[in-house]
């Protein structure tokens, strides 16, 4: 047989139905007598609904139901929520504003949705939907998550006075919560009594996610038993039906099917519950026909949920041998008008503990403030705290490096972690790692020690040529459930669940929780399982996506499924394995223990008695001669739950050349060399690290969610004014390789890799524009009219 | 109501529409033909990309009354006889594609930068020609490749 096992890059099966035009999202799907839901979204940032007028449009042609926020709660319908308590250190609860799926009384974002109308054709939807009067009365709005703390700030939500203790007796009014990790007072101490202290002031921009298919719903409700369909652009099904079911009570769990066909893209932006799949639930039981909708780029704009938003001050302690002593951090982290589902874990336990990065700090101490803004909820997108971190620490290693005149690969590699495991001051405990090997490859592959040359070079065509370093580390995978779960505030497990049937005729079906949305899920599950058995991938079809056929899962996302999914399906085989060869022994009355298996087939060693996998399964099934101690069928579960995350790492090297004229930035090479343990299609592996260098290429020099601050209007709300990264923005020349170190937390030794990209891109791209320019003072993004700016004022200040 | 008669793939059809609805609405809701997609409104992205008289065109910014007459051709009609187009093929092997939602229009566009440039593109070339198509999974490192690849099979 042809290699399609574990380490051959095998093309995609997935791919042909992309490629002819027969993949199926969510807007595909169209059902017999269907409705169409258009939403009313609030033009203000922040606002009283004074009143709702729907006599005009209840009157339109085609319309069959308008559905508001009081309707939604008088059926019993809760509110959206946040899964992840976090607790401040004053010992107060995270501050959760009331979020229903419809707004009541108040708006607190532009584009939040009020009002749903039903109509039987789009276009009648929409024309109706222009029809709703709604009387504001318009209150000040406050977008900046800095402003969003002062005194005299409006309050977004409206809490109780708050009896605990905070710093100046009462927490500001949009505080969420202000919490901290690691020893202050040691880290204080650290760093008086160092030798040299570096610190930095950084904004981490906003961005919008953009998976190029914007969310979409299609609802059915069957009245006869009370049952839902929901077809959902999600990347976790299960998780999704029991937040609509025991959360906010749209659906029983037994009675909600949730189909996520080929999902277009996520970044994040799909892992979240919405308000539009509750609102779609709730009026296709009301209408009895189905009610789908298709979120227009605009409203994804405006609604899904953003990332970053970062304002940081950190600073950083050495030694006079310039080993680091400690590393403190203090983050307001803008959350938007809502708490989304994961909105709290991201700038705290995906963020503060990747602090400490590939370097042994003794002492690390990370205070964050997360705060209510009328913006658009914020919430995990590609990468999810840990590019925040690695920004911070990679850009402040980079400047003391400047600063005190020291190489910086070196400094970074006098202060490398070379023990493992090493258990950082900041929770996470390193598995496996070998940071000098990935620094010492980049450099190489770079070739960093002949820059100068390049720069000079470069000096004679009139271009500004800088050179910067990334050495990333990740955290992935999203558990295990004990740590996580338990310790830290999830509200749901985090383990990892594939079934796997051989079915009579021998061929082979992976059932599996996790949700492929691009990164090829079912041709890597497929090589897994071909492996084993030693059979084509074609003879293997992997299924997700369905709560009706995939028992139970917990979704795609933090690069959990190489670590979890993987390993889920892994255990299942090795059940599946015994199992056949259990029943191989029998047939051939041999041995267990005897019985080999290679290219589809069970043998005797030692001997030439065989008997194919098909011989085994359709013994298995057919059952005419098996002893009584096997059940019938070959067909086992597995659930995994890894004992801790793993960690991938990575080194970037960067090379950029500006044109003082008009201050653009062209990335001339780009050096990416990653350990993400073994891999299993190194070709799907390698676009993964494409997409995601590219993902923070866009955040460093081109993205920005930027909303006016007196009205809070998103101003980049389009492609036309969202600078999205194109083909002519790629590197000119990148180089990618792995370094495998396998993790011990699982047993094929996959790390995970698709964030990393996106992680430490962005610190590599912006240390190789203020290496060029000679500044610390750029921020992301480094667009040509910042870049000719700094210019323009260091040759004045010359 | 207009009636708006074009050759679809091939096939001969006619449509009843409004004079508002767009080529894309018509092809998607009335024909059945879902390969196509919309991704921005806007005409920035290309996802929507079909050929109208073997020109590519974005039909999300064309209305289907001012197709009538044409000769439409998307992502369905392009694989003869169940084989592939030498884009599409070369999509697979070079692994252009990740969610597949943008890919009908950048085969597409491959498909049309063959057609006004010749077989043989360069790298910057069709870097500097995908302008008008936008792709956040891929990184477009190998949506050039295969573009490249696939126009000189073509």
């Amino acid at each position: 047989m042809a290699n399609d096992g574990i380490g051959a890059s095998v093309p995609r099966k997935e791919d042909r139905r992309f490629t002819t035009g027969q993949g199926t999202y969510t807007g595909d799907v169209n059902l017999a007598g269907q409705l169409h839901a258009v939403f009313v979204r609030s033009p203000h940032a922040h606002a009283h609904i004074k009143s709702v007028d729907l006599s005009e449009a209840s009157k339109m042609p085609g319309v069959v139901a308008i559905h508001t926020g009081e309707e939604l709660e008088a059926g019993g319908i809760n509110h959206l929520i946040c899964g992840w308590a976090i607790t401040s250190k004053n010992g107060s609860g995270m501050r959760m504003g009331p979020y229903p799926p419809l707004a009541i009384g108040k708006v607190r974002f532009v584009g939040q949705p009020i009002v749903a109308v039903v109509a039987r054709s789009r276009d009648q939807a929409e024309d109706a939907a222009e029809a709703v009067q709604i009387d504001y009365e318009t209150l000040p709005a406050v977008t900046n998550p800095v402003d969003a703390l002062k005194p005299d700030a409006p309050a977004i939500h409206e809490f109780e006075a708050d009896s605990s203790v905070w710093e100046h007796g009462r927490a500001p009014s949009n505080l969420i919560f202000d919490w901290e990790l690691g020893d202050a007072a040691a880290t204080d101490n650290a760093i008086k009594s160092a030798k040299h202290v570096v610190k930095i002031d950084l904004v981490n921009n906003r961005v919008v996610p953009s998976a190029m298919e914007a969310r979409a719903v299609v609802a059915d409700y069957r009245s006869s038993d009370g049952h839902f369909t929901l077809w959902n652009t999600t990347q976790n099904p299960h998780l999704l039906r029991v937040v609509l079911s025991a959360f906010i009570n749209v659906a029983p769990e037994h009675k909600l099917r949730i189909i996520a066909p080929d999902v277009g893209g996520g970044f994040g932006s799909k892992i979240f519950t919405y308000s539009e799949e509750v609102v779609c639930l709730w009026a296709a039981k009301q209408a009895g026909k189905p009610v789908k909708w298709v979120s227009g780029r605009n409203e994804a704009f405006l609604t899904d949920a953003h990332g970053r938003d970062h304002v940081t001050t950190a600073e950083i302690a050495f030694d006079d041998d310039y080993r680091m002593l400690g590393l403190k951090v203090d983050t307001i982290a803008n959350l938007g008008g809502y708490m989304s589902l994961f909105a709290s874990l991201i700038p705290t336990y995906l963020y503060a503990p990747l602090l400490s990065g590939q370097y042994v700090i003794p002492n690390i101490h990370v205070n964050v403030r997360a705060v209510y803004t009328n913006t658009v909820p914020v919430d995990a997108v590609r990468g999810a705290g840990r590019p925040e971190a690695t920004y911070v620490l990679e850009r402040l290693i980079e400047k003391a490096a400047r600063e005190l005149g020291v190489d910086r690969a070196e400094l970074r590699r006098k202060n490398f972690v070379r023990e493992f495991p090493y258990q950082t001051p900041v929770l996470w405990k390193y598995d496996s790692g070998n940071y000098d090997g990935l620094l010492t490859k980049a450099l190489a592959a770079s070739k960093w020690d002949d820059f100068e040359a390049r720069k000079a070079e470069a000096a004679k065509r009139g271009k500004l040529r800088g050179i910067g370093l990334s050495c990333y580390i990740e955290a992935c995978g999203v558990a295990p459930s004990s740590a996580e779960g338990g310790a830290l505030g999830a509200g749901v497990g985090v383990w990892e669940m594939a079934e796997i049937k051989v079915n009579p005729v021998g061929t082979v079906e992976v059932l599996v929780g996790t949700l492929g949305h691009g990164q090829g899920h079912e041709t890597t599950y497929a090589q897994i399982a071909a492996d084993r058995f030693g059979i084509p991938i074609d003879s293997v079809s992997v299924i997700e996506g369905d709560t009706d056929k995939v028992q139970q899962g917990m979704g795609t996302y933090g690069s959990r499924t190489a670590g979890n999914g993987t390993s889920a399906v892994y255990r299942a085989l090795d059940k599946i394995e015994a199992k056949a060869k259990k029943i191989a022994a029998h047939l051939l009355e041999a041995s267990e223990e005897d019985i080999t298996i290679a290219n589809g087939e069970f043998s005797v060693s030692g001997t030439d008695r065989k008997v194919t996998l098909t011989d085994v399964s359709l013994a298995a099934y057919t059952f005419h001669k098996l002893p009584k101690d096997i059940e019938p069928g070959l067909d086992e579960k597995a659930y995994f739950d890894p004992t801790d995350l793993t960690y991938p790492a990575g080194a970037f090297v960067c090379e950029v050349e500006i044109d003082p004229a008009t201050g653009t930035t062209e990335v001339v090479q780009f050096t990416a060399v990653d350990d993400f343990g073994n891999v299993i299609n190194p070709m799907i592996v390698e676009g993964q690290v494409h997409g995601g260098v590219m993902h923070g290429l866009g955040q460093a020099l081109l993205e920005e969610a930027k909303y006016d601050p007196g009205s809070g209007q998103l101003i980049a709300g389009s492609y036309m004014d969202y600078c999205m990264p194109r083909a002519h923005d790629l590197p000119k020349s990148f180089d990618h390789a792995f370094q495998k170190t396998p993790t011990p937390n699982n047993p094929l030794g996959l790390k995970g890799c698709g964030e990393a990209g996106a992680i430490g891109s962005p610190p590599a791209i912006i240390n190789a524009i203020t290496d060029a320019l000679g500044t610390e003072d750029i921020s992301m993004p480094a667009t040509p009219e910042k870049i000719w700016r700094a210019l323009q004022s260091a040759g004045q200040n010359a | 109501m207009t009636t708006v008669g074009m050759t679809v793939n091939g096939d001969p059809v006619s449509v009843e529409t409004e004079d508002r609805t767009l080529l894309v609405e018509v092809l998607r809701d009335q024909l059945a033909l879902t390969g196509t997609h919309v991704a921005c409104d806007t005409s920035q992205c290309g996802a929507c990309l079909v050929l109208i008289d073997g020109v590519a065109t974005k039909s999300c910014t064309t209305l289907a009354v001012q197709a009538d007459g044409s000769e439409i051709q998307t992502i369905e009609g392009l694989a003869k006889d169940g084989d592939l187009h030498p884009m599409q093929a070369a999509f697979n092997e070079n692994h252009g594609l990740q969610c597949g939602f943008c890919t009908p229009g950048m085969i597409m566009a491959g498909v049309d930068m063959v057609r006004r440039l010749g077989k043989d593109l360069d790298d910057e070339t069709i870097r500097s020609e995908l302008e008008g198509n936008i792709c956040r999974c891929t990184g477009y490192v190998n949506i050039v490749k295969a573009i490249k690849a696939g126009a000189a099979r073509m």
